[in-house]
């Protein structure tokens, strides 16, 4: 069971990709992903809202685990993160403020990420330990900003070239999401 | 006058089922919806835990309308969804096991499915709890059709199965791909492609 950090973090990133294997997060990845330079400023919004929200998760286990009110674990772990994301909007309101108002509504709407909440409630359940969970919220992280940034490329490209109008907006979206899941099904068995 | 609260009941019930439906038009809680819908079985029954939660809610947040402040309704509805979810987890696993390992953390992950945040915000927060529990019953019902739809396609063409019975016999050779992620994709793209492909029919045909 114990798996080596490294593996984790393969797994995470490609192996068991959180969008395009697990199904996690997909309403920012069909939502942001239309331009690549507000996708990958969203990938690594994410990714720090999914290390603070593992870091936070991983302390409240402990001491939830400690106190015996493991069913308050899901409401928990929703105020942390919502707290989160409240506090990465402040600080990035303060340093970079042309950011933040690029990111727009989708900045508090990481909130409802599941992916975010995918990270705490997985670490939890497979029981990894500090190392291995920050690993992995990190390789998720990375692995949504890939997926977002891969989506994002190819719908630029697919902007100049000429798509029968019925198939266009989501539907399109959706198929081209299902090759690139096809393709990322090359990587199984990579993680050991 | 009766019949006139009838027809908008009626109407309100009928919006999440197909003028709204979640799945097919709003395309709201995508994750879940692909996630999950490898067969019937679980579909149906990430369905109707989803639509448990979203009346629950919905019926929980109209009460609490009046007395909500503004401010911090976001974090009120959030804890509501999640306790209401709680409930359903612990539910599911004490009625099946087996159920529960299937769905994994998508039960937990209702919380922070779309459609009942939404619902929350743009339906219950406005209108008295019966209108819309109604509603969001409509919404349920709308988003397990939709999940329904999925998963029996799915399970017929990757497993040759529907709720687990066999329909082709044992020569079938089942195409794998449609139970892997990718299918999730395909199939819900296809339904997308489906129904815009008819609603592109109908107007032609209005126009001509």
């Amino acid at each position: 069971m114990s798996e080596t950090a490294f593996q984790i973090f393969v797994n995470a990133l490609l192996a068991n990709n959180f969008v395009l294997a697990m199904f996690l997060g997909l309403c920012p990845f069909l939502g942001v992903s239309g331009r690549l330079d507000t996708a990958f400023p969203m990938g690594l919004a994410t990714t720090f809202v999914m290390l603070v929200a593992s870091l936070c998760a991983f302390g409240l286990n402990l001491l939830l685990g400690h106190l015996h009110l493991e069913f308050l674990r899901l409401i928990s772990y929703i105020v942390i993160i919502a707290s989160a994301v409240q506090l990465v909007e402040m600080v990035m309101k303060k340093y970079s403020p042309v950011l933040f108002r690029a990111l727009g509504i989708y900045l508090p709407l990481i909130t409802t990420n599941c992916a975010v909440l995918g990270v705490a409630l997985f670490q939890t359940a497979r029981e990894y330990d500090f190392v291995q969970a920050m690993t992995f919220s990190f390789g998720g992280g990375a692995g949504f900003t890939l997926a977002l940034v891969l989506m994002a490329s190819v719908r630029e490209r697919l902007q100049l070239s000429n798509v029968p109008d019925v198939v266009q907006g989501t539907a399109l979206s959706l198929m081209l999401a299902g090759i690139l899941s096809l393709s990322f099904m090359g990587f199984a068995g990579l993680g050991g | 006058m009766t019949t006139a609260v009838q027809a908008r009941n009626f109407d309100e019930f009928m919006e999440g089922i197909w003028r709204q439906n979640p799945v097919f038009i709003m395309v709201l809680g995508m994750c879940p919806t692909l996630a999950v819908t490898v067969s019937a079985v679980n579909a149906l029954s990430m369905g109707v835990a989803t639509s448990f939660v979203l009346i629950c809610s919905c019926a929980l947040v109209s009460l609490m309308r009046n007395v909500t402040p503004k401010e911090v309704r976001i974090a009120v509805y959030i804890v509501i969804i999640a306790t209401f979810v709680t409930v359903v987890d612990y539910a599911i696993q004490a009625i099946s096991l087996a159920l529960y390992d299937a769905l994994g953390a998508f039960i937990q992950l209702i919380v922070v499915n779309c459609i009942i945040l939404g619902r929350a915000e743009a339906h219950a927060a406005k209108n008295p709890p019966i209108t819309s529990m109604i509603n969001a019953a409509g919404m349920g019902i709308g988003f397990t059709i939709g999940l329904l739809s999925l998963g029996v396609v799915r399970e017929i063409l990757g497993a040759g199965t529907l709720f687990g019975v066999s329909l082709f016999g044992a020569n079938f050779q089942p195409w794998v791909i449609m139970v892997l992620p990718p299918g999730g994709f395909f199939v819900l793209g296809s339904w997308l492609l489906l129904f815009s492909w008819w609603a592109r029919r109908k107007e032609v045909a209005k126009n001509v």
